[in-house]
């Protein structure tokens, strides 16, 4: 569930798994930032057949990919749904026709259209988070891209606590049957016992890392002089060439849809 | 004679609070000096020490006179102080173990060639053995104790300050923690100041101590002998664990009752995890019986609490409930209509319970109270319980005034649960399962962090509990709370 | 009783590390709330989507009220959205790029007013301009015209909206108060209104 959980699973020496994190970042977002720009199909599936071809310079296993994809499948689902209810274009052939829900074939190619666009977009980010360690993200944002220190590292030392808070929200919904409140079938009620949850989980969470902000100052982290760096993060030529080719790959799948005649603007 | 640590008439208020926390403090410390303060619970102890690590930021509260270490004030010399507190998880920053020792590094700007060679040092100072990259969340709460005593000492401070650092601990983590500090304070340069319940564990460390009393001036200082013996008394009275004053078992008068609860080969996996929880496990739980969960951290003593309280399904084997227990013979209303009376019938398994009915028949008492905080009043809090049951308001009433007066939460009556001290915290929460009578209490690590004063009172009223016919079960690694208490034993495996 | 005073510019500890762990909280909160309502009634824009939309908001306005300094809101919107996708969330990373987006919309609100209000007005223009933001980048990158119908996607922002302003802004606002009744925040400015213990 969490990144930590995740690293596991890429062979950390794979060569691209090597890369500075803020270039596997800014590969992924050139390249999704690329796909967003046009809703037909071609420029996707193109993006996706590289995508998929990277995963062993990754170091990851498809199976492994896919488990972590699953929540990609309830979206691709949404979106199927969501057009058959509220398409804005419902020109081909007629296949079903039931008062407000008609579904044409020009419905059924766009649902097809946005689903591969949207497996296309989310998967560098499924892949690059399955590379990144979170303490190496820190280390990258602040040594590469300048972001204020204590920020970073004020993120990353709350982000440590998350299997913790997670196992603790499991222990509020028993804590709450076991005080004789349980929302059976009742929607209201769960949303009350969720609410509920959500109070107490944000009361020990503060109250966690104020303890947490104090240990920190005890250790010098407020003491105002400039940090020093204990694991360098570099930002070689690899990582510059890494990102060229998330943009390179991005403008290919654009212009082969161009050149197909396929290309449908995002901003029509 | 060299003074390391001063304070002049110290006091401190919290923001937020009417009462200050200590008041009028006068104190001095030689170097190398080896202090143990004692005191109450909410005497001001974890304030002291944290006035002496210069933690207390001036827009948090109001000060009073003055606290120096090396004559300086405290908040100028806070890298020649390292702290242990008592929680590993609030302490540790970074995820793997190297990295977390040298975060304090960075943070004083020591130039990177020299960070790595102090890490190691600080590691093989507290004897932790370990390799750098390994995550820190793997860690037992015994090393990740160590190693937050290596990230304070890995600038070599003169002054250390650990407060209850094996109070979260089982035996065997907190011994190795004893042992680390022992091992870090061998060249007898380091001035030690320790805040520590258990005080007989720690007596051979220790040259002087220091007690504090409520509200928090300082009432008794000197050599532990002299301390101990001239106000012995008072200081157990008032809460404070001094060595060889036992307190008397209670033991079942009664003999033992029928058996309510089964374990039968339970175990429990989640579904994400390779290992499980708890492995299959036996047990009864009888009435008129204290019944001790005894087991080293990680063998499973929450996760069977929750098995028996109703709360998780198990994965293997099964809880099977009494006919009496499920059909509410012992209790006021029965079950639903579809309840049959064969045993091994799946209604006789407290996990399937609506929750309100196992409230009646099973109360749970988590090891972190606020997790079961519903309301944000004390008596609205009381009064949770048998509502969901549908009791009329004038029953209800009663009840709560009742739990009220015997729990001593009277005068709390109003306040915010999250708002009360540890001790009060810890009484309103067992305060909330007896509100629906349930036969049978069980209870996750119910003495953690008490001082003597409300750890007797809470063995008493279990001990009374169960002497008027419930069943007590207690997940616990207190061997104190087992040996005056637990009429029976149930032992985890490692 | 010492009067609180009114904070500094310049960040505490406690000030960045609260304001990370309510973030991260939320991002925890948030994966147990697409749990809790199954994938696609989540995904499926009206009513699904739109009506808890404010949930998603809540970070920026009760970071920005705990907090009360300049980029709280920015700080704890986008990091509770980088969570949520290192958890792993059905709509895919670029919550990397619309997370910053909506929490600017949250931080526009305090900064409009100076940084000197954060009381209810405040707490309900912060919900309605990250609401707003955020509805307004889903509508442009995914649902857009004329593939989605204009029927569907000005009622969406709206109702998104309105759920902000409900959900983050008031419901945010009510969670600050009922979190200082507690005494966590006696550090913040927003914890040293409550009547003294």
């Amino acid at each position: 569930m969490s990144l930590a959980a995740s690293t596991g699973l890429a062979r950390p020496d794979a060569p691209l798994a090597r890369r500075n994190p803020v270039a596997k970042v800014g590969a992924g977002l050139l390249l999704s930032g690329c796909l967003i720009a046009t809703l037909d199909p071609v420029a996707p599936a193109v993006a996706l057949a590289v995508e998929l071809a990277t995963l062993p310079l990754f170091g990851l296993r498809l199976g492994v990919l896919a488990r972590r994809a699953a929540p990609l499948l309830l979206a691709v689902l949404g979106i199927v749904v969501a057009l058959v209810l509220f398409s804005g274009d419902r020109s081909g052939r007629v296949l079903v026709d039931l008062g407000p829900i008609v579904v044409t074939t020009g419905v059924l190619a766009d649902a097809l259209a946005l689903s591969l666009r949207l497996v296309a977009i989310s998967l560098p980010g499924l892949i690059i988070f399955a590379t990144i360690d979170p303490t190496d993200l820190a280390d990258a944002l602040v040594q590469n891209l300048r972001a204020p220190a204590r920020f970073a590292i004020g993120a990353l030392a709350a982000f440590r606590l998350v299997p913790l808070l997670g196992a603790e929200w499991r222990m509020l919904t028993l804590a709450r049957r076991a005080r004789g409140v349980d929302a059976g079938h009742n929607p209201v009620a769960a949303l009350r016992l969720f609410a509920s949850a959500m109070f107490t989980l944000l009361v020990g969470a503060i109250r966690r890392g104020t303890r947490l902000a104090m240990a920190m100052d005890a250790r010098g982290f407020d003491a105002g002089t400039p940090r020093s760096i204990a694991r360098e993060q570099r930002f070689g030529a690899a990582d510059v060439i890494l990102v060229a080719a998330g943009g390179l790959v991005g403008a290919a799948a654009l212009a082969i849809s161009i050149w197909l005649g396929t290309f449908t603007p995002l901003l029509a | 004679m060299d003074t390391h640590v001063r304070l002049e008439g110290f006091g401190w208020r919290h923001a937020g609070r009417r009462a200050w926390a200590v008041r009028g403090v006068d104190l001095a410390v030689t170097r190398g000096e080896r202090v143990l303060v004692l005191g109450p619970s909410g005497a001001g102890k974890s304030t002291l020490l944290a006035a002496l690590a210069g933690l207390l930021a001036e827009d948090s509260g109001e000060q009073e006179g003055v606290v120096t270490v090396d004559g300086v004030d405290a908040r100028a010399a806070r890298e020649r102080v390292g702290i242990v507190f008592q929680d590993p998880q609030t302490q540790l920053v970074m995820s793997r173990v190297g990295d977390d020792v040298a975060f304090g590094l960075e943070n004083r700007g020591v130039p990177p060639g020299q960070i790595w060679p102090a890490v190691d040092a600080a590691l093989e100072a507290v004897g932790l053995n370990l390799p750098r990259d390994r995550s820190t969340a793997a860690l037992s709460g015994g090393e990740q104790q160590r190693l937050a005593l290596a990230g304070a000492i890995a600038l070599r401070p003169s002054l250390l300050l650990l407060d209850e650092p094996t109070a979260n601990l089982d035996p065997a983590g907190a011994t190795m923690v004893r042992d680390a500090v022992r091992r870090v304070l061998a060249d007898r340069r380091t001035t030690l100041i320790l805040v520590e319940h258990r005080v007989a564990d720690v007596l051979h460390m220790i040259d002087r101590v220091v007690v504090l009393r409520s509200g928090g001036a300082v009432v008794a200082d000197g050599s532990p002998e002299s301390v101990f013996a001239a106000h012995g008394d008072a200081l157990a009275e008032d809460g404070v664990w001094i060595p060889g004053r036992p307190v008397l078992p209670r033991r079942a008068g009664t003999p033992a009752g029928e058996v309510l609860l089964w374990a039968r080969g339970v175990g429990y996996r989640h579904p994400e995890q390779p290992e499980p929880a708890l492995d299959p496990t036996d047990g009864r739980v009888r009435r008129g019986r204290a019944l001790a969960v005894l087991g080293p951290n990680g063998s499973g003593k929450t996760t069977l609490a929750l098995l028996l309280g109703g709360l998780l399904e198990p994965t293997t084997g099964a809880v099977v409930a009494a006919p009496a227990l499920a059909d509410g013979s012992l209790t006021a209303p029965p079950l639903a209509r579809r309840v049959r009376r064969r045993p091994g019938d799946p209604a006789m398994a407290p996990h399937r319970w609506p929750a309100a009915a196992l409230t009646q028949r099973i109360g749970s008492v988590f090891q972190n109270p606020e997790h079961q905080f519903l309301a944000n009043r004390v008596d609205e809090e009381l009064a949770l319980g048998p509502r969901r049951l549908g009791r009329r308001p004038a029953e209800i009433r009663s009840t709560v005034d009742d739990l009220l007066g015997r729990l001593r939460l009277d005068r709390l009556a109003a306040a915010n649960p999250h708002t009360l001290s540890g001790g009060e915290r810890r009484r309103l929460s067992v305060a909330t399962a007896l509100a629906t009578a349930p036969p049978v209490i069980i209870l996750d690590e119910p003495t953690f962090g008490q001082d003597r004063r409300t750890w007797i009172e809470l063995v008493d009223l279990l001990a009374k509990l169960r002497d008027d016919g419930c069943a007590v079960v207690a997940a616990t690694h207190d061997a104190d709370f087992v040996d005056t208490l637990a009429d029976g034993v149930l032992r985890l495996g490692a | 009783m010492q009067a609180p005073t009114t904070p500094g510019r310049r960040w505490r500890t406690v000030d960045i590390v609260v304001a990370a762990i309510v973030a991260v909280a939320f991002g925890v909160v948030f994966f147990a709330w697409s749990a809790l309502w199954n994938g696609p009634a989540d995904a499926i824009p009206l009513p699904g989507r739109a009506f808890m939309y404010g949930v998603w908001l809540l970070p920026a306005v009760v970071g920005g009220l705990i907090i009360r300094k300049p980029g709280a809101a920015f700080f704890t919107e986008t990091l509770a959205a980088l969570v949520s996708v290192a958890l792993g969330t059905a709509w895919g990373w670029t919550l990397v790029i619309q997370g910053p987006i909506e929490a600017l919309g949250g931080e526009l609100a305090f900064a409009l007013l100076g940084y000197r209000s954060f009381g209810i007005l405040a707490a309900s223009l912060a919900g309605a301009l990250s609401g707003l933001a955020a509805a307004v980048y889903d509508i442009v990158v995914w649902y857009p015209a004329p593939t989605y119908s204009t029927s569907m996607r000005i009622p969406y922002v709206i109702i998104a909206a309105v759920s902000s302003i409900v959900i983050a802004g008031l419901g945010g606002y009510a969670l600050t108060r009922a979190l200082a009744q507690t005494g966590v925040l006696d550090r913040f400015p927003s914890g040293r209104q409550r009547m003294a213990v």
